[in-house]
């Protein structure tokens, strides 16, 4: 579903990802686990196409259509969703009027009808409370007074309301406490797991992974995939830390 | 002062006329020039000006001076919209009795070589009155938006209270915004608050809407749409507040970026 082959970036000249290459299959959720300073972010952002994340080399093909071609508009269109590490406060304009000029531009650039105000606000309040978010908070201006956990909250509503065929969610779970980490990734199953949908999981900790349980995980260090396997990766490195696992992986190469 | 007391022709030497158009003022007819509209607020009244400067870009202008006197405990409000022509100036002078309240908000929005200004020069004449002015600009092309805001508080004027803030967001290199705040304060128990910033479109913001599928135009459109609410919130009118920020994003839709 998503293919990402040889992919390297640049940022103000200087590289991070150095030949990447990762495949997500229709169905799978991918954690994609690594130290500080790997690129994990960088990865997202490329994905999303954001200014000054200039792809040098490299393809990445989502759904057959080679997504680096498209503008970043174009590629939430198509069916990508990018979750941010850190949402972004847009003073003056309320979740409800961004979301449904979000999700209507979506329609429109897909060749479907716009949905109604009605229509909308029915469909914004199964999402929010699918995640436990109270409606007025969707009513406030984007992000703005929201908490760390509520904006992880409200960027997981804004998932479920534009209902992606592909996920990246960027350490979604950073600052949730534990009630909070079980209703996002309750959330992510009940929205993303489907035979059609894919997920790529970018997180620090297992803790997710005991909800949202991977199909793949993959350690990303220096701007590369070092290692892929199934889930038991992550509880290895959970164990035995990223210093350790990837020491043991050269050993054996 | 009387009107015909004496016509003058200010020069952008003048300070409160150095950022107008040097063309405009020294081809525009004398009287027009010293023109002032006349407004008296009654002790405890409550008036109210909503106006739009919208004609196309080949008029070369308009001027319009606003002379206001509040009485106490009045309040005079004025919500403008400067969106065409190639040279635009309302200049507002207000002077404040005991309690009364000065409400402005104003948006300056254009591209090409427009050159658009509010000028105000508010007087807290005795104590207790209060004023806020909150401006914006949204400019491209190679327009200009100015704001020259004065506050001269009295002697004796004690517990005067007033704000004003202007922002002003450029769209595209080439345009630009001059912030001209000046205090003149002659009372010791006063709040005088005064902020300016000029920059550009929130980029983190428009990536984010990007990233949710919103097009480069409409995310524009949203921003702008915030930004220049801030002048209209206090217009305590719903329908014409909507009608303030739809006129001015009109201005927006005729630009080529």
């Amino acid at each position: 579903m998503l293919k990402i082959e040889n992919l390297h970036t640049e940022i103000d000249g200087k590289a991070i990802l150095k030949g990447l290459s990762l495949e997500v299959r229709a169905g799978e959720v991918h954690a994609i686990m690594g130290p500080n300073g790997a690129g994990k972010s960088t990865l997202s952002y490329a994905l999303g196409g954001r200014p000054g994340y200039e792809v040098t080399q490299g393809s990445v093909t989502f759904n057959g259509e080679n997504l680096l071609e498209l503008e970043p508009h174009e590629r939430a269109a198509a069916g990508l969703f990018l979750g941010f590490q850190y949402p972004v406060e847009i003073p003056g304009v309320s979740n409800v009027q961004f979301l449904r000029e979000a999700l209507n531009a979506q329609r429109s650039a897909r060749g479907q009808e716009a949905l109604s105000g009605g229509e909308f606000l029915k469909l914004a309040k199964e999402k929010a409370g699918l995640l436990k978010l109270d409606m007025e908070m969707l009513k406030r201006q984007v992000n703005v007074g929201f908490s760390g956990g509520e904006k992880k909250r409200a960027e997981m509503v804004q998932m479920g309301i534009l209902d992606p065929k592909f996920a990246v969610l960027d350490e979604t779970d950073s600052g949730l406490d534990i009630d909070a980490l079980r209703i996002v990734g309750e959330g992510i199953n009940s929205i993303m797991r489907a035979p059609d949908k894919g997920v790529l999981l970018i997180t620090h900790y297992q803790r997710l992974l005991d909800v949202v349980k991977p199909d793949r995980v993959s350690i990303l260090a220096n701007g590369r995939i070092v290692e892929t396997g199934g889930p038991e990766l992550a509880l290895r490195l959970e164990e035995e830390g990223y210093d350790a696992v990837m020491a043991a992986e050269a050993a054996n190469a | 002062m009387p009107e015909a007391a004496q016509l003058y022709r200010p020069t952008t030497r003048d300070e409160a006329w150095r950022y107008a158009d040097s063309d405009f003022i020294a081809d525009a007819d004398l009287a027009t020039l010293n023109h002032w509209r006349v407004i008296d607020v009654s002790a405890g009244e409550t008036v109210r000006e909503v106006k739009t400067h919208l004609s196309d870009a080949s008029s070369s202008g308009m001027i319009d001076r606003l002379r206001i006197h509040v009485g106490a405990g009045g309040r005079f409000e004025a919500f403008s919209i400067l969106g065409g022509g190639h040279y635009q100036r309302v200049e507002i002078e207000v002077t404040l009795e005991e309690g009364a309240h000065f409400e402005f908000g104003g948006v300056t929005v254009g591209g090409e070589t427009k050159r658009q200004e509010f000028v105000t020069r508010t007087i807290h004449a005795h104590p207790n009155a209060t004023s806020n002015q909150v401006v914006r600009a949204v400019h491209w092309g190679q327009a200009t938006g100015n704001y020259l805001g004065r506050i001269e508080v009295a002697r004796g004027a004690q517990k005067t209270d007033a704000a004003q803030n202007f922002r002003a967001i450029l769209l595209e290199k080439g345009a630009s915004a001059n912030a001209k705040p000046e205090l003149e304060i002659f009372a010791d128990d006063v709040l005088c608050a005064h902020g300016a910033a000029i920059g550009q479109l929130d980029e983190h913001a428009a990536y984010y809407m990007a990233a949710r599928g919103i097009p480069p135009h409409l995310a524009r459109k949203l921003l702008v749409q915030a930004f220049i609410g801030d002048a209209f919130v206090e217009l305590d009118d719903q329908a014409s507040r909507e009608m303030m920020v739809e006129r001015a994003l009109e201005q927006l839709e005729g630009a080529t970026l």
